[in-house]
């Protein structure tokens, strides 16, 4: 089993002992090209919306652009919007390493900003490092469990793990709904009812002088570290290996269920993390407003990005950005604002289909046949 | 196919540098925003300031910018901050309940010279920020009208009430709407569901088709687009009250009357504020704004075609009684749906009572409990 990576070295230099000279950065462009000629094609399909609408195309581009991307200024907001989604799309990529299709992402991020809210109340006279420590901590164990559930219920008794984890989305919000309109309510909350709200110097604060927070770091090292721990670890590999064939990985002695388990538990950790900085970085306390749909769109992230680690940092930042461009669209163009949602659907469904287009070009090839 | 994709790029980015130039903005005119948590055309919450932001731009020297759809979440905040800084806004109206802790007051600590008018929330003093204010209409007032209209009409003496969460806003009206009906019917009765969330139109549609199955004959609500229950009664051949704005379009026939905001008025008046150099944190724009019927603030649909004399005759003097304001819809005695006393005879809330900012009960006469 330890062998296997050498095996893999191996078998990539084909063309070398061939003689040939080697052209590897052609697989590698086609990771480029590909994704980069799928959003020019949604742009134009995008485009063409627009014309329909009686707008000019390039000046909704050029404003998107403006928007999301185009200062400093523009790529905060876009950063804002993007640092939950890193989170929240690990919950549905760490599982699919596995070969499961997990959607509980949403009910993951409330369970953890639950148990952030009750664990950072319960500590809020402590230092503001203890608190957030403690917060975090609590949000991903809560995350964490509520997935590992989904884990477990797949392993040990057959149930399958996509309808499990979406009706655990809805089991969790009814509990932050019942939770923050009984035992948790703070009396003053009257028309929103909230929980007692956390201290604001114990909140996470905002990097430097931006309007981002500290949740941007969380998102990032969460990607890295998931990118990191499964593509570079004999922990990565084995959850590939279940991925790839089950039966392989149980015959070869792994503990399937242990692994599954673990690993749904890393996913909603992500997940609940997330809630962790809604409640500790925007909210400052538990209501309705964690339910505010990361979760969902972590789902989207997480499949365009392929479920891998790296890419989810770029996908997540490309929405946030879409999201950012929505409000220009309607305030300069005066388009509908359901606008910005076409755009996003055109953008992620033609990056879904242009997945079927790998190895279908022979240029991308190592070598010329 | 590349060549196209690179030459659709080199366009892209032309166009990109062309065209970058900033929103031109006229100094001489005040630019209000308008922030919307659902869609303009919701026949409900979110159309009632849409119509209010149209209203107000009818005013030569205001230019509205409007977001939809924005939801509760950092989200907002970024929607005011770009208002102010790319469209230059000096008074902005995030109109959603949920807007207002943390988002609002956030912006408003960071944007301590443009003006955050909130709908609905309670501005304390020394706690938010001081350009920070509120404003709300005592729309219970139009929906104790509707009730009369209502308990007339009514054959079977069931009216239904679909509502969205058991919170003292939403109670209130409730509780207008049994009150107006039983003050011409006294043995109507109104039965209260529950659908949990603020727009849930599926919830909504089934809700208004139980009741209907009940007997219900008059349905009402306070959801935020009333859309699916004005359709369903329509369709189902029974009466309908309306809420938020106008839904007679979609229930020609049974649109008997509705509280409806007017929002327009209240709009004019903070802008007129604003061009005249008044401020909040000055204290020339008061922090708290409130008015029923007789200030303009809410008003009562048309009458639809099924509505009798004898409704309209109640009706109009019960509007004609909180024009002069000797209208009080809360007096004793007054009972609660479970036999207990809110009020003893003589005693009374008028509209400004607090108590009636932190209702928690349902009058005698609603079927349905609040922790349902």
């Amino acid at each position: 089993m330890s062998s296997t990576p050498e095996a893999k070295v191996a078998v990539a230099t084909p063309a070398a002992a061939a003689g040939r000279p080697p052209l590897p950065w052609r697989p590698a462009l086609e990771g480029v090209v590909i994704p980069v000629g799928a959003v020019l094609v949604a742009l134009a399909l995008f485009g063409l919306f627009c014309f329909v609408q009686g707008r000019n195309a390039f000046a909704v581009f050029a404003a998107i652009n403006k928007a999301a991307f185009g200062s400093w200024y523009a790529f905060q907001n876009t950063l804002v919007r993007a640092a939950p989604l890193m989170l929240t799309a690990l919950a549905t990529a760490l599982p699919a390493r596995l070969g499961l299709v997990v959607i509980g992402n949403e009910g993951a991020l409330v369970m953890g900003g639950l148990a952030a809210t009750v664990a950072g109340l319960a500590v809020q006279t402590a230092p503001l490092l203890v608190v957030l420590g403690v917060m975090l901590a609590a949000g991903m164990i809560g995350g964490g469990l509520w997935l590992a559930i989904v884990g477990a219920l797949y392993y040990q008794r057959g149930v399958n793990e996509t309808i499990a984890s979406l009706l655990l989305n809805y089991i969790a919000i009814a509990l932050l709904n019942h939770l923050v309109n009984g035992p948790l309510r703070d009396p003053s909350s009257l028309n929103k009812p909230s929980s007692f709200p956390i201290p604001d110097e114990k909140m996470l604060p905002v990097i430097g002088s931006s309007n981002v927070h500290y949740g941007l770091f969380f998102g990032i090292a969460a990607c890295l570290l998931a990118w990191v721990l499964m593509e570079h670890t004999t922990f990565g590999f084995k959850v590939r290996m279940i991925g790839g064939n089950i039966r392989a990985a149980r015959l070869a002695g792994l503990p399937v269920a242990l692994l599954g388990i673990i690993t749904c538990f890393l996913a909603g950790a992500a997940a609940g993390a997330a809630g962790m900085v809604e409640v500790a970085a925007v909210h400052g306390r538990a209501n309705e407003s964690l339910a505010a749909g990361y979760g969902y769109a972590g789902i989207l992230v997480a499949f365009v990005a392929r479920h891998r680690g790296l890419p989810i940092i770029l996908v997540a930042t490309l929405l946030g950005g879409i999201l950012a461009s929505g409000g220009i669209l309607q305030r300069e163009f005066k388009l509908p604002d359901a606008t910005i949602l076409v755009f996003q659907g055109l953008v992620f469904l033609v990056i879904l289909f242009s997945d079927s287009l790998y190895g279908k070009f022979g240029f991308f090839k190592e070598e010329r046949r | 196919m590349k060549k196209h994709f690179s030459s659709l790029l080199g366009a892209v980015l032309a166009t990109g540098l062309l065209t970058s130039a900033p929103v031109a903005s006229a100094a001489d005119k005040v630019t209000m925003g308008f922030i919307y948590v659902g869609p303009k055309d919701d026949y409900g919450y979110n159309q009632a300031h849409a119509e209010g932001c149209a209203g107000v731009q009818k005013l030569p020297w205001v230019k509205g910018v409007e977001e939809a759809s924005v939801p509760e979440t950092t989200a907002v905040q970024e929607t005011m901050r770009n208002m102010i800084v790319q469209d230059g806004a000096t008074v902005v109206f995030p109109t959603s309940f949920g807007y207002f802790d943390p988002h609002i007051l956030k912006l408003a600590k960071q944007n301590p010279k443009i003006q955050f008018l909130h709908c609905g929330g309670m501005y304390t003093e020394g706690k938010h920020p001081k350009n920070v204010g509120s404003y709300f209409g005592y729309i219970d007032e139009a929906v104790y009208v509707a009730g009369i209209v209502a308990g007339h009409e009514t054959k079977s003496g069931k009216l239904g009430f679909i509502a969205a969460k058991p919170i003292p806003q939403v109670l209130r009206n409730i509780n207008a709407f049994t009150l107006g009906a039983r003050s011409v019917n006294p043995k109507a009765t109104v039965q209260v569901i529950f659908t949990g969330d603020w727009s849930v139109p599926v919830k909504e549609a089934e809700a208004a088709s139980s009741l209907i199955n009940q007997g219900v004959d008059v349905l009402t609500c306070h959801v935020d687009s009333p859309k699916v229950i004005l359709e369903t009664a329509e369709r189902r051949g029974i009466f309908v009250c309306g809420y938020h704005a106008n839904g007679s379009k979609l229930a020609p026939k049974g649109y008997l009357t509705g509280a409806e905001w007017n929002w327009s008025k209240v709009y004019t008046d903070y802008a007129e504020m604003v061009k005249a150099g008044k401020t909040l944190a000055a204290g020339t724009i008061p922090h708290l704004v409130r008015g029923g019927l007789k200030e303009g603030f809410v008003k009562c649909s048309d009458y639809g075609p099924a509505v009798g004399e004898a409704a309209k005759k109640d009706a109009e003097a019960a509007k004609a009684k909180f024009m002069d304001g000797s209208m009080v819809i809360f007096k004793g005695p007054l009972k609660n749906n479970t036999g207990g006393d809110i009020l003893p005879a003589g005693q009374e809330y008028k509209q400004q009572d607090i108590e009636l900012e932190k209702m928690g009960w349902l009058v005698e006469g609603v079927l349905g409990s609040t922790k349902s």
